[in-house]
């Protein structure tokens, strides 16, 4: 087959990537996004199925069915509380196939008996990232799925030995685009780059996975890009640079709404440090019942609901829902604020309620909701702590000072469903609890909520 | 000056492209970043035209095929998955009724 028509179905296949990002911009278009996705990916490989020098069909179908029915299963059986470890894993897969055909490349490159060009300095530079990648990916989805300590793993001397395990994988990077050739530098250089990855996420605590998962998502797409630019493949160059600037946006918003740099992520070992600092003598803190919180809610004309990660921990998302459902038939207004980084990746607190049918107009923003809590009835947190700790704003010693949050603070009455008064993620104490106007609900989130449903419909009669 | 090794079309391509990237995701809502990241991740699956070229040319050498094998299943894996788990996930994100 032409040459010009394999071309041209890349061409048209990039053009069908770029028009699917364009059209997930608003949830109303979003799934014609995902159409032209699927289009684009099914015009690149019959291209490529019909380049001349590709022969083997039945291996390549045998693959291709294989990963379908690895892959089907895996999107239809994954609850939706497991996104953050299936997107960790899919990081994993998609830079590990990068980084094997980057081997594949370098050792054609080898016999061939060539010696330093573009192409042997951009497949080390992608296999770096492939590899690393990989294990780092793969370590995330260990601490998510909780297989590993979500806790930071620290040891003494940790940074100079990360340092000297980067310094040599690099090395031997640049010593293999130099010697292609070179067999036992290429398993070395693969050795060194993954366990770098694995030492690069391991001091990294499960707060800090939202930004983690985002910059490895950048990498992946970087990866992809420069083997692109080893095969001289257009389209790889495209579809890469779109995902790594994906991650990349996705990773900074992660970081501002920490208030923190890329390095102090990658680097911090923040729970950590802060855990150790905390003493923690008993303050005294206000308690209510379910039935308390049941009258107070339905005395409300204005509730805003702040979910955290503890909301997701304890799968409370339609038990919230159904609290929603009763509020709003009682003509209250309910809305639900969304910290950008609530949750285990970007965009998780949505996902978990988009699923238990709340409308995605009730989901508000941070930035858009703050100004509206002065006037707010009840704010009602669910599972979060860091993300609605005034401390961040008022106290410039706090290790979370400058955190942008949830102003639930200055609602009119707040209530906070808890399991018990342990710290959260940052190991902080949250002056939000002692506030005079703050109610502490302890408890299950799940059970809690939905003891305030039944005392809800149990009605009172008050209204 | 020796000329560059390599061919300035495919850098035009990347900084390109990787401006069109930073456009077109700063318009995506962030009420979608979760699908965004899981649509992302399929179509960085596109590697797989790379895997298939290993695995299925001519004179591909044993190493080659089986490594060329493992990253076609991978690279299927997440382009099948992450299309389909991110058309579960939006399909999920509904409108507001009107109150009756």
């Amino acid at each position: 087959m032409s040459h010009t028509v394999v071309e041209a179905a890349y061409l048209v296949a990039a053009v069908c990537f770029v028009l699917s990002l364009m059209w997930m911009s608003h949830p109303s278009t979003s799934r014609r996004g995902v159409i032209a996705g699927e289009l684009g990916m099914l015009l690149a490989i019959i291209g490529t199925l019909l380049l001349k020098e590709v022969v083997d069909y039945p291996m390549i179908a045998a693959a291709l069915l294989l990963g379908s029915a690895i892959g089907v299963p895996l999107a239809y059986l994954m609850p939706m509380t497991a996104i953050p470890q299936r997107t960790a894993l899919s990081h994993s897969l998609g830079a590990l196939a990068v980084a094997l055909i980057g081997v594949v490349e370098i050792n054609k490159l080898a016999a061939a008996g060539a010696g330093f060009s573009f192409t042997s300095a951009t497949l080390s530079f992608e296999m770096t990232l492939g590899f690393l990648t990989c294990t780092a990916s793969l370590m995330a989805f260990g601490k998510l799925q909780e297989l590993l300590p979500t806790r930071p793993m620290m040891f003494k001397g940790q940074r100079p030995a990360n340092l000297a395990v980067f310094v040599a994988a690099v090395g031997c990077a640049v010593a293999l685009a130099l010697h292609p050739q070179n067999g036992a530098l290429l398993v070395a250089f693969v050795a060194l780059a993954s366990v770098f990855g694995v030492m690069l996420v391991a001091p990294i605590g499960g707060a800090d996975m939202p930004t983690v998962i985002a910059l490895l998502n950048a990498y992946a797409g970087l990866a992809a890009s420069a083997m692109g630019f080893a095969l001289a493949n257009k389209l790889l160059i495209i579809t890469g640079a779109l995902d790594g600037a994906s991650g990349f946006i996705l990773a900074v918003i992660m970081c501002r709404a920490m208030n923190r740099s890329f390095a102090n992520v990658m680097f911090g070992g923040f729970g950590q440090v802060a855990a150790a600092a905390t003493g923690g003598e008993a303050r005294p803190v206000r308690s209510a019942s379910e039935e308390d919180a049941a009258l107070m809610l339905e005395n409300a004309n204005s509730v805003v609901i702040v979910p955290g990660y503890g909301m997701a921990v304890a799968q409370a998302q339609h038990k919230v829902a159904e609290l929603y459902q009763a509020l709003i038939a009682k003509g209250i207004d309910v809305r639900f604020a969304i910290h950008p980084v609530a949750g285990r990746m970007p965009g998780h607190m949505n996902v978990l309620l988009a699923e238990a049918n709340i409308p995605y107009e009730r989901l508000v923003e941070m930035d858009d909701i703050n100004g509206d809590l002065g006037s707010t009835d009840i704010a009602l947190v669910i599972g979060a702590n860091d993300v609605v700790n005034p401390a961040a704003r008022d106290d410039p010693k706090s290790a979370i000072a400058g955190m942008p949050i949830i102003e639930a603070d200055k609602a009119r009455t707040v209530m906070v469903i808890k399991r018990s008064m342990n710290a959260g993620f940052a190991g902080i104490e949250n002056e939000l609890y002692h506030l005079d106007k703050t109610h502490m609900l302890f408890g299950d989130a799940k059970s809690f909520v939905g003891g305030v449903v039944k005392a809800l419909s149990g009605g009172s009669g008050l209204h | 000056m020796p000329a560059l090794p390599v061919n300035p079309d495919l850098i035009a391509v990347f900084v390109l492209a990787a401006f069109l990237g930073f456009q077109l995701i700063r318009r995506v809502s962030t009420l979608l970043h979760s699908p965004l990241m899981s649509l992302t991740n399929a179509i960085a699956a596109v590697a797989v035209v790379g895997a298939i070229i290993n695995l299925g040319e001519a004179h591909a050498g044993p190493l080659a095929r089986t490594l060329g094998f493992i990253a076609t299943t991978a690279a299927t894996v997440n382009l099948v998955s992450g299309f389909l788990i991110t058309d579960r996930m939006l399909k999920m994100f509904k409108k507001d009724k009107p109150q009756p």
